[in-house]
């Protein structure tokens, strides 16, 4: 009884004090707490922590009917080393699908990432908070509407039996059907990225936006600073931070361009312009059912993706900026 | 209504018929989809007929279209799966994402770093796909909804969000509560629940969508007709419905007898009905995403 009281005496003081409490009464303090965490820690240990350590097969010759269950399978399959990643390295196949990601990146790079950004400062400058909600409330839409949906909009709209094709017909022009062509294919699924998440991208920009020290636009106008001085030397400063952030996310994600867009499109403009790494592993592993060649791929993906990113993190720091996690 | 801050200029007449029109077009590329969508989907198929395709303007109110997909069939038992699951899914995940949230929220308790670290690792691990889909056939959830729901149960960033917000309540409120003799379940429940009604909602919301719009988890774990999710029903009318040449994917119908291909406007109540869901939560958390988006990103 009396252990309560005494525990929470030193538990409202500060962090030190806490520190000298035994492991024995803080776990006689905290163990509601730890009960708490254990089933987010079980759900994410049997789908995401053992799923990852399962990328060991990348090094087997993984047969699942050597066993009765996948685990059993796992401990009778053959163990061949870099059997797997030696095959990849020398298909075509593979590297077109590199390539064809990395493509995408550079691509979405110069003609996504910069628009959300313009569009934040655009509604930034309007002055109406009326008009800036409506327009808010309407492009941050798309955001929740699944790939499934987006890919089928763009299909009525530009598909071959789509609203613009037709209406095109009718008076009398013809125009192709963008769905299916490989050649523009960049430039579609560039389009139904921005349908979807542009406005969305936007939130976190107005958020830096808002941020700003109006102070420091009306020091610069009273110096006789115009509107695109102040934009230029206020306003892009002010985003510079955020957009280092968003830029240093995307490298890291470079070999992920995402994967329900492109398996819903890949048999619409075939293999040569829509594949990329998630389908190639998808194609490769549970298609063709190759389960060792398709775990490499995606394990190649995933540690190329971790050395993206703590390599973009170390560049903004030498920078001086923050990136996403700190030195410490 | 709006105040011109002092040191700004008049606007030019361009530039405010510049920005009008880019803003415009904005709006309406995303509006106009969606009308046509709607419009065509109630509309009989003689409009559809004379107007060539889609029809834009409205003419009549004819439902039959719904009463169609509502009353049987393939589609009827797709938008059935996809309630259950986001229903069912939501609740899991936010009890489960509530419970860590608030287990992690006091800094200093006992094994409170490595279990975050434990949970902010899943951020730049990733489980890859193949091992999670021997991971999950393996636990025989093949054709079994949980695999719609357990794989994607727990999202380390909804996570993040809460613990936000829950650490932000001032903990002299949880002491009093303490020293009253409420247990952590009782003091989760009665005091930081209520607090947190709104970024719990947002969370949840977030949830829900994620769960009615799952449609890869269904072509990887669900082989049989009557338990695949709208989103897949959405993928093989509107998407494969050109070449239904592919065994996989064939599109049984039995509400229409299994032969006739589905109407336009079938196609377009299928539409409409999976945007519908979205649509109904979106004004709710619509005031509040913004500000659980940004505790995330700051912290995250």
């Amino acid at each position: 009884m009396s252990a309560i009281p005494s525990v929470f005496r030193k538990a409202a003081r500060s962090e030190p004090v806490r520190q000298q409490l035994t492991v024995r009464a803080r776990l006689r303090r905290d163990w509601p707490l730890l009960l708490m965490c254990v089933p987010a820690m079980g759900l994410l240990l049997v789908f995401h922590y053992i799923p990852a350590l399962g990328n060991v097969i990348a090094f087997q010759d993984y047969n699942p009917y050597v066993g009765d269950n996948p685990l059993e399978a796992f401990l009778y399959s053959e163990w061949i080393g870099f059997g797997n990643f030696e095959y990849l390295f020398t298909t075509s196949a593979f590297w077109d699908a590199v390539r064809n990601t990395l493509t995408i990146t550079a691509f979405q790079l110069i003609f996504y990432f910069p628009i959300p950004i313009a569009l934040a400062m655009l509604l930034n400058s309007i002055l109406s908070p009326r008009i800036r909600s409506l327009v808010q409330s309407v492009v941050y839409l798309p955001h929740f509407f699944s790939w499934v949906l987006v890919v089928s909009l763009f299909q009525m709209m530009f598909g071959g039996a789509g609203l613009i094709v037709q209406t095109a017909g009718q008076a009398g022009f013809t125009v192709p059907d963008i769905m299916t062509n490989p050649d523009t294919f960049l430039f579609l699924i560039t389009a139904q990225s921005l349908w979807k998440d542009a406005g969305w991208g936007m939130i976190v920009f107005l958020a830096a936006l808002a941020a700003i020290d109006t102070n420091l636009y009306e020091a610069a106008a009273a110096d006789g600073a115009g509107r695109w001085r102040r934009l230029w030397h206020i306003t892009l400063p002010g985003l510079r931070p955020v957009i280092i952030l968003l830029l240093i996310l995307r490298l890291g994600d470079a070999l992920n361009v995402g994967f329900e867009q492109f398996v819903l499109q890949r048999e619409a403009v075939g293999r040569d312009a829509a594949e990329v790494l998630d389908t190639y592993v998808y194609y490769q592993g549970i298609a063709v059912q190759q389960w060792g060649v398709g775990a490499a791929a995606g394990l190649f993906k995933a540690v190329v993706g971790l050395l993206l990113i703590v390599g973009a993190n170390k560049v903004a720091h030498r920078f001086g900026e923050q990136g996403i996690y700190s030195k410490s | 209504m709006s105040v011109r801050p002092v040191w700004e200029e008049k606007p030019s007449l361009l530039g405010r018929v510049g920005k009008g029109t880019i803003l415009t077009v904005v709006v309406l590329a995303v509006l106009v989809p969606l009308w046509v969508v709607l419009v065509t989907s109630l509309s009989s198929e003689a409009t559809i007929n004379n107007a060539g395709g889609y029809v834009f303007l409205p003419r009549e109110f004819d439902p039959s279209a719904y009463i169609v997909i509502f009353t049987g069939g393939q589609i009827t038992d797709a938008i059935l799966v996809s309630t259950v699951v986001a229903v069912a899914g939501t609740a899991l995940s936010l009890v489960v994402t509530v419970l860590a949230a608030y287990g992690l929220s006091r800094p200093g308790s006992l094994g409170h770093r490595p279990i975050l670290f434990y949970f902010l690792l899943t951020f730049l691990i990733y489980p890859g796909m193949i091992p999670s889909y021997l991971v999950v056939t393996g636990l025989g959830l093949k054709d079994n909804l949980l695999s719609l729901i357990l794989p994607t149960a727990i999202s380390a960033f909804n996570l993040v969000v809460l613990r936000a917000f829950f650490m932000n309540i001032p903990g002299e409120l949880l002491d009093s509560a303490r020293i009253d003799g409420a247990g952590e379940l009782r003091i989760l429940w009665r005091i930081v629940l209520p607090l947190s009604k709104a970024v719990t909602a947002v969370v949840g919301l977030f949830y829900a969508v994620g769960y009615w719009n799952a449609f890869f988890n269904a072509v990887l774990y669900i082989d049989r007709n009557d338990l695949q999710p709208v989103q897949r029903v959405l993928q093989q009318f509107i998407l494969a419905g050109q070449s239904p040449t592919s065994s996989g994917t064939a599109v049984y119908v039995p509400g229409l007898g299994s032969a006739i291909p589905p109407t336009l406007a079938i196609k377009m109540a299928v539409v409409v009905v999976t945007i519908v869901p979205a649509l109904l939560v979106y004004p709710f958390i619509q005031r509040h995403f913004t500000k659980g988006v940004i505790i995330g990103a700051v912290k995250g």
